[in-house]
């Protein structure tokens, strides 16, 4: 079982107490009528599956009940960090520097 | 006492006798012996047969990795498991045991026929041959190789005991209680700290149980032993016994389990028998110690065959000597030292045979000062004996080549290949190994987790150095705590026996190498030669070589016999080991009871079970369940005598011609609230909101935005600001998530506020022409009528003294409404509307006739007649959808070319011809002489006997259903074919008459 | 290189069995090769075999990074049924069923597909319509699959407990007789075998780092840990690791990767003698020719390719298995192991040429991969052949997610109400 920290709570908790939202920095379209069928294919459907550093989405379902974001290693399963949603993505290299 | 006992030497307490039974005959050892150490007292060493060939076999360790004496215990009725490791198993007054893998007795088995075509049995032998003829395979040869499945025996009762799990958080998790372990414990053990140490064994001690000659800064071991038990659980540390590591999982969290109960003679009461404990440690530090290397050699599985380690733990532990007279062989040090400790005991050392041609002189005057014959650079080529060993054969080797050999008498034959570090826990953290060439054995290198591995688990043997390598760990993990160590902990070991040794593949012989019986993995009966065989056909890696042959397979998982397999792999291949691969631990460490890891998820414990506040007046008025997803729901209410499809009729008959109240409390609730409700609305339902009046509500339609039908619901407006929305049973959760995704990630500038109510509403739906007058009198605050409180309004108000929201609505196609009170005034409510529904005959009902009611007006259920795939305008409900709104979940996705794409399936309603009731899921077809595979066209969502329109009814999905209204389809049935003509999907009332409520006169 | 058959395995007894030949050798990669297939499971290897066998097309390499047969072949709980609902998944998947039939004769290497039978539980109202659906949509597509009552169900499988009690009662359960179990690691094996022997390299522990592509865009080999090779064609079939080799090549999949978890008992003589799978409680029962109880779990919640899986999931998976089958509750677990599995948004596969010229791809096959692997290998092996789909796999493209033409197999058994 992971342990997550919220980064709404402050605290880092066991996984059971979160669900897994999937990829995260997805952003719907202001307007999807205008999209294209391939531009919402990708929307709908496109995912980045990556060997290592993922972005992804938890919602602290036990908990505060919010959505955040987290970088984690789906190598290690270990988280890089988590922060808010609606924040900007952390800068890759330096979560790794961070890390070792 | 025991002919095989030694008086004075080990922990049994042989002054409290413990009577057990073994195949039905009675035995006697002492209050600390497992089955093996009792049985072994009494000079009996057969205890089991192998899987494959039914060979006899006896106990070969003394701990959890033995692979041979498995045996069934029981303790009355329920309480049988196969396969339990007899030196494990402690013995209580009455345990019953018995062998396994036999018929019709242990000390003859037909089975053992196998052994004698043992040619025949190579590595991989099923996949080469059985194939033909081809008709065989199903009825002789699989059939035939299945029933040769299995050692012990499935238990068949249901199983009384129950199991216990707890969260247990510490600051350090220490895994081994040998010298490492408690060492690392001493230092770790501060104020402040909590720290937990495991042993899987009875008692602590590790292998300081087994080595009472060691003084530790001059204190005999046990004496030390004992001292620092005392210190460490007066300085607060948890010690626990018989628990074992099972698995290391992500960020330290390691799950142990105790065995609570299988020790005890009485079981007592409030007991679990397993506990579970789900442990996350902030350091974790592992000294599980080292296992010792059978030597592979033609023979080595005989009874009485066994590791010298383990003899010196019979001897030291249980105080059993093992024989009378028995042999040597090794290639390490440590056998010298379990040969002097037996002959100091009495037993007639009848030699000790070295691999090496040079070993320390102070091991040959020990063995020259206790009369024992030595012979060095010896290999050992045969044993004898059918059901114990009685001798053994040892040839000289010169140059690699193997001279005239001598049998020597013998009544047990010691054998030590050398010791393997213990990396089963490190290696589920996914640690990486390093081979050590000088050791032959792979060595822990870097783990992903925060914990250290120390003693014999990382090739440091003897006490000294595992003492002083627990200092060290103890201090890392202090140190990792930001904690500074108090003292210095330093430690000097007399009678330590370090030893060294060298580690070979299969022994050299002077027999045929292709008839050499020499096993590697004992319990699987995966000789050195089927390695070899595996390896000449092509298995490479040793992950094939391991699933071509089954070696480490077998119940101890390899711990004898993954080394082994390795070093004559790689000999076979070659190449270096490391080249070569180690197969994976995987967790757990041994096996572990199915009971331990469900823990309290039994029976109605498996899942929680929703019940709501009416749930008590259906089963006190025989209401008949069903489980809808994690809720129990009133299905049916029978009265006496009848069946499901009479109670059915009755309730559907009386709800239309009168009146009938439903528990619709499973209902999922959400309040949607804030200053941007309504655009909140709009975003994510079909429908639009922004003209919906305040007391109003509407039928609401959820999409993905894919552009299937997620949900439906009918959502009423309280305020400017308030949606009272409702969801299906199923679907609530799922909702709720939904939309908090939409408006915390998409939307976050909307100002809205989502709240689950759905537990804190009870709902109740009233229907039927005489509902208004039922209801009525008992409202305050809104009189009830078309005019005050038209068909689709909503209003807060007093129901029966009760603070209500009521919406009048139907799921019928009757005068309808739904009342919703406070949760806990749920049961009052219904007993006051079924009070005053005595005067119209007032029936309760159930799901069942919901369905019915509502397929009759051809409302949809979402989920049965929709399926992920189907669409608004597939339902017909095109007018559900706000065509004006800029955009709503799901509107591109209804877009997609497929999705607009012509011949789509629509729902539509079907009657047939001959008046039958169609099965729900009956596929149809527009072609009925057509040759399978059939085209199929859809199939029936729903279907029902329907009294209100005098005939089945059925809804259905069909291919362009929308334009063939009157046209004629095709449902093939195993037995025939029943037509069916395509209708409408309201049946009755379509002009919504019976909505209406009349004017009292 | 010897033939499989009891005469022969009694002349190699009498030797000693020191006269048996490899089964694969050991090839270094050639500098080119009309296909290169990336991946040396059982798909991989199958489509291999099928394209020299019924293609023509032997101058093939299989490369994996690990050893073959590591994957997902070797990890999976080896049911092999094909009683889906929908007409595309249940021609695909009773394809293979016949292939898997005549496997072993085909192979000359016993695989041992024993038809036991799959017994699919349900456990509510939900179930039960939705396996009567797929019982009447099986029988119009000619495909194995009844209807029975709980006590039937007792009947079949005698472990079963029916008590109307249980939090999940048995309300029935639809029986798919001919489907059964094969030994996994047989599979890829005999394909292995067969492949070598005509004329296929299987290059393993050769990590392919990168698809390349030529200025036309179409393919041009495969780069990897022993050189580049060159490739008219790629044929990628790699599971859980399938987008990362994609993604180098440019193709961008509906793919995501997660842990699956499964787990044996210790073994015990027979007593189970069919497959139970519920999906209400996701637990999937056998036993195996050992006698070891082979249990299957569901997939964690978040992707990943550490193949560790939690202790949570696997606490569910054995209290759904002792919620059903109580006797067993004092068995034991001998081990537990992880696997990764690549699933689609629809939980069907992928088997498809790409958008790139000469590049095809075998995915998406979530948990049911192994089922498949002949029906998948044979008309994978059609595709890359013959560059257009097999009329079975036509409908399994990656243009389905764009159009809506989905086959969702996961939304048609979805549960609401």
């Amino acid at each position: 079982m992971l342990l997550i920290h919220c980064p709404y709570c402050k605290e880092t908790l066991p996984e059971s107490e979160f669900t897994y939202a999937g990829q995260a920095h997805i952003v719907r379209p202001e307007m999807p009528s205008e999209q294209t069928d391939a531009q919402w294919e990708e929307f709908l459907f496109l995912r980045a599956n990556p060997k290592g550093p993922h972005y992804e989405r938890w919602r602290h379902f036990h908990g505060c009940g919010r959505f955040f974001n987290a970088v984690r290693d789906t190598v290690s399963d270990k988280f890089l960090t988590t922060y808010p949603a609606n924040t900007p993505k952390p800068d890759l290299e330096s979560l790794i520097g961070d890390a070792e | 006492m025991s002919s095989y006992r030694v008086a004075g030497k080990g922990r049994v307490d042989t002054g409290k006798p413990v009577d057990f039974t073994f195949d039905g005959k009675t035995y006697q050892g002492g209050v600390g012996d497992t089955v093996a150490s009792a049985l072994l007292a009494h000079g009996e060493h057969l205890m089991g047969r192998s899987f494959k060939y039914h060979r006899p076999r006896g106990a070969v360790a003394a701990g959890s990795e033995e692979p041979n004496a498995l045996i069934g215990t029981r303790r009355g009725p329920g309480r049988f498991e196969p396969n339990t490791r007899a030196t494990m198993q402690e013995i209580w007054p009455g345990l019953e045991t018995q062998s396994q893998n036999k018929f019709p007795s242990l000390k003859f088995d037909v089975g053992a026929v196998n052994d004698a075509a043992y040619m025949m049995f190579s590595a991989g032998f099923y996949y080469k041959t059985f194939m033909w003829p081809r008709s065989f395979w199903d009825k002789v040869y699989e059939p035939f190789i299945r029933q040769a499945a299995g050692l012990g025996v499935s238990p068949t009762e249901e199983d009384p005991d129950h199991y216990a799990s707890r969260y247990l958080h510490c600051d350090v998790l220490i895994v081994g209680t040998g010298p490492a372990g408690l060492a690392a414990a001493k230092v770790a053990a501060q104020d402040g700290l909590k720290v937990v140490i495991v042993d899987e064994h009875s008692e602590a001690g590790g292998t300081l149980l087994s080595e009472p000659q060691a003084k530790i800064d001059g204190t005999p071991a046990w004496d030390w032993l004992s001292a620092t038990l005392a210190e460490l659980k007066a300085t607060g540390v948890k010690v626990m016994t018989r628990t074992t590591a099972i698995g290391y999982y992500h960020q330290n969290f390691v799950g142990l389990c105790e065995r609570v109960t299988d020790h005890l003679s009485a079981l007592p009461d409030d007991t679990p028998r397993e506990r579970m404990w789900r442990v996350r440690a902030k350091r974790v530090i592992l000294a599980q110690g080292a296992l010792e290397k059978p030597l592979v050699f033609h023979g080595n599985d005989r009874p009485g065959v066994m590791l010298a380690g383990s003899a010196q733990t019979y001897l030291n532990r249980f105080g059993v000597l093992v024989g009378k007279s028995p042999a040597v062989i090794t290639s390490h040090d440590s056998a010298w030292f379990a040969a002097f400790d037996l002959a100091d005991s009495g037993a007639k050392v009848q030699v000790i045979a070295d691999t090496r041609a040079e070993v320390d002189a102070d091991l040959i005057a020990g063995a020259k000062s206790r009369g024992i014959p030595v012979k060095l650079s010896h290999t050992v080529t045969a044993t004898s004996g059918r059901l114990r060993v009685k001798s053994v054969r040892l040839n000289p080797v010169d140059g690699g080549s193997v001279g005239a050999g001598s049998n020597v008498t013998c009544d047990a034959l010691l054998m030590s290949g050398g010791w393997t570090p213990s990396l089963h826990l490190f290696s589920h953290t996914k640690g990486s190994l390093t081979w050590d060439t000088d050791l032959t054995t792979f060595l822990p290198n870097e783990t992903p987790e925060d914990c250290i591995i120390a003693g014999a688990s990382r090739g440091l043997w003897g006490i000294e150095a595992a003492l002083k390598d627990g200092v060290t760990a103890g201090e890392q993990t202090l140190d990792a705590l930001d904690r500074a160590a108090s003292g210095t902990h330093s430690y000097a070991v007399e009678n330590d026996r370090a030893g060294t040794g060298v580690t070979h593949k299969e022994l050299l012989t002077d027999k045929s190498p292709g008839k050499a019986k020499a096993f590697v993995d004992y319990q699987n009966d995966v000789t050195a030669k089927d390695l070899r065989l595996a390896v000449r056909e092509g298995m490479r890696s040793i992950e094939h070589v391991k699933r071509y042959t089954t070696n480490g397979m077998a119940t101890d998982q390899g711990k004898m016999s993954n080394i082994n397999g390795l070093n004559i792999a790689a000999d076979a291949l070659g190449k270096p080991q490391p080249k070569v691969g180690l197969t994976t631990f995987r967790p757990p460490y041994t096996p572990t009871t199915f009971g331990a890891f469900a823990g309290y998820h039994r029976g109605e414990h498996f899942e929680v079970t929703r019940k709501t506040q009416i749930d008590g007046w259906a089963r006190e008025n025989g209401a008949v369940f069903e489980p809808v997803g994690q809720w129990s729901r009133a299905w049916y209410f029978p009265k006496p005598g009848e069946d499901m499809e009479t109670a059915v009729r009755r309730e559907c008959v009386t709800t239309r011609n009168s009146v009938g109240i439903f528990d619709a409390s499973t209902l999922g609730k959400i309040e949607v609230k804030g200053p941007d409700a309504v655009e909140f609305m709009n975003r994510m339902y079909t429908n639009p909101w922004t003209k919906l009046g305040i007391g109003r509500c509407r039928y609401g339609l959820l999409l993905g935005d894919d552009g299937f039908i997620r949900d439906d619901g009918v959502i009423g407006r309280f305020g400017q600001d308030l949606f009272h929305v409702t969801t299906t049973t199923g679907g609530a959760a799922r909702v709720l998530n939904m939309m908090e995704d939409y408006l915390q990630t998409e939307w976050p500038d909307l100002n809205v506020w989502l709240t689950s109510t759905t537990e804190n509403w009870s709902t109740i739906a009233l229907n039927g022409p005489n509902a208004a007058r039922l209801l009525a009198p008992l409202v305050e605050g809104i009189d009830i009528n078309d005019e005050d409180f038209q068909h689709m309004s909503c209003a807060e108000v007093t129901v029966a003294g009760m603070p209500a929201r009521l919406f009048r609505l139907s799921f019928t196609g009757e005068i309808g409404f739904e009342i919703n009170v406070p949760a806990p005034m749920g049961r009052q409510l219904w007993e006051a509307l079924w009070a005053a529904g005595q005067a119209y005959d007032i029936t309760a009902y159930g799901t069942e006739t919901m369905h019915v009611l509502r397929a009759e007006k051809g409302y949809i259920i979402v989920g049965q007649d929709t399926d992920g795939t189907v669409t608004p305008q597939d339902c017909g409900m095109g007018w559900a959808i706000g065509k004006a709104k800029p955009d709503f979940v799901g509107k591109r996705g209804l877009m997609r070319p497929d999705l607009v794409a012509k011949g789509r399936k629509h729902l539509v309603g079907l009657l047939t011809e001959d008046d039958s009731k169609l099965e729900e899921g009956a596929q149809i077809v527009f072609d009925p002489n057509q040759p399978k595979p059939m085209t199929m066209v859809g199939h029936v969502t729903s279907s029902y006997q329907s009294d209100a329109v005098g005939q089945p009814i059925a809804l259905a999905l069909v291919a362009g259903g929308h334009d063939k209204m009157g046209e004629t389809v095709y449902i093939p049935m195993p037995d025939r074919t029943i037509k069916a003509k395509i209708t409408s999907t309201v049946f009755l009332d379509p002009e919504n008459t019976r909505l209406k409520i009349a004017k009292e006169s | 290189m010897t033939r499989f058959n009891a005469l022969n395995l009694v002349k190699h007894a009498l030797t000693g069995h020191k006269n048996w030949t490899e089964q694969w050798p050991e090839a270094e990669p050639k500098k080119e090769y009309d296909v290169v297939i990336v991946g040396a499971g059982g798909h991989g290897l199958g489509a291999a075999h099928y394209l020299a066998k019924e293609h023509g097309i032997t101058n093939v390499a299989v490369i994996d990074k690990g050893w073959l047969g590591g994957g997902n072949t070797g990890r999976n709980t080896t049911i092999i049924r094909s009683n889906y609902l929908y007409d595309e998944s249940a021609r695909l998947y009773d394809h293979a069923v016949d292939l898997w039939e005549g496997l072993s004769q085909d192979l000359n290497y016993n695989v041992m597909y024993s038809r036991r039978g799959v017994l699919m539980l349900a456990h509510n109202v939900h179930d039960v319509q939705s396996f009567q659906r797929h019982v009447h949509a099986n029988r119009l597509n000619g495909v194995d699959n009844r209807w029975l009552t709980p006590q039937e169900c007792k009947e079949y499988c005698p472990p079963l407990s029916i008590s109307p009690n249980a939090r999940y009662p048995v309300m029935g359960g639809a029986l798919q007789e001919r489907a059964g179990t094969a030994r996994h690691d047989a599979v890829a094996w005999g394909y292995a075998r067969s492949a070598a022997q005509r004329g296929v390299d299987i290059i393993q522990n050769c990590p392919v780092t990168a698809i390349r592509r030529g200025a036309n865009g179409a393919v041009e080999g495969v780069e990897t840990a022993k050189g580049f090779i060159k490739a008219k064609k790629v044929a990628v079939s790699a599971a859980g690791h399938t987008s990362v080799v994609m993604d180098t090549a440019g193709v961008r999949l509906p793919l995501e990767s997660y842990p699956l978890q499964a787990l044996v008992s210790e073994p015990v003589k027979p007593i189970f003698p069919c497959v139970v799978m519920s999906n209400a409680v996701h637990a999937y029962i056998s036993q195996s020719d050992k006698g070891e109880l082979v249990i299957g779990s569901g997939t964690d919640q978040y992707t990943s390719y550490s193949q560790r899986g939690g202790l949570p999931l696997i606490e569910h998976t054995v209290a759904a298995i002792v919620e059903i089958f109580p006797i067993f509750n004092r068995m034991r677990m001998l081990r537990k192991w992880g696997g990764i599995v690549d699933v689609t948004p629809d939980r069907s596969a992928i088997i498809s040429k790409t958008p790139v010229d000469g590049l095809y791809v075998n995915c998406g096959w979530g948990t049911g991969g192994f089922k498949a692997t002949p029906g998948a290998a044979h008309t994978f092996a059609w595709t890359i052949a013959k560059n257009e789909p097999h009329p079975i796999n036509a409908p399994f493209t990656m243009e389905r997610f764009r159009t809506g033409r989905l086959i969702d197999e996961a939304a048609a058994a979805a549960v609401a109400h």
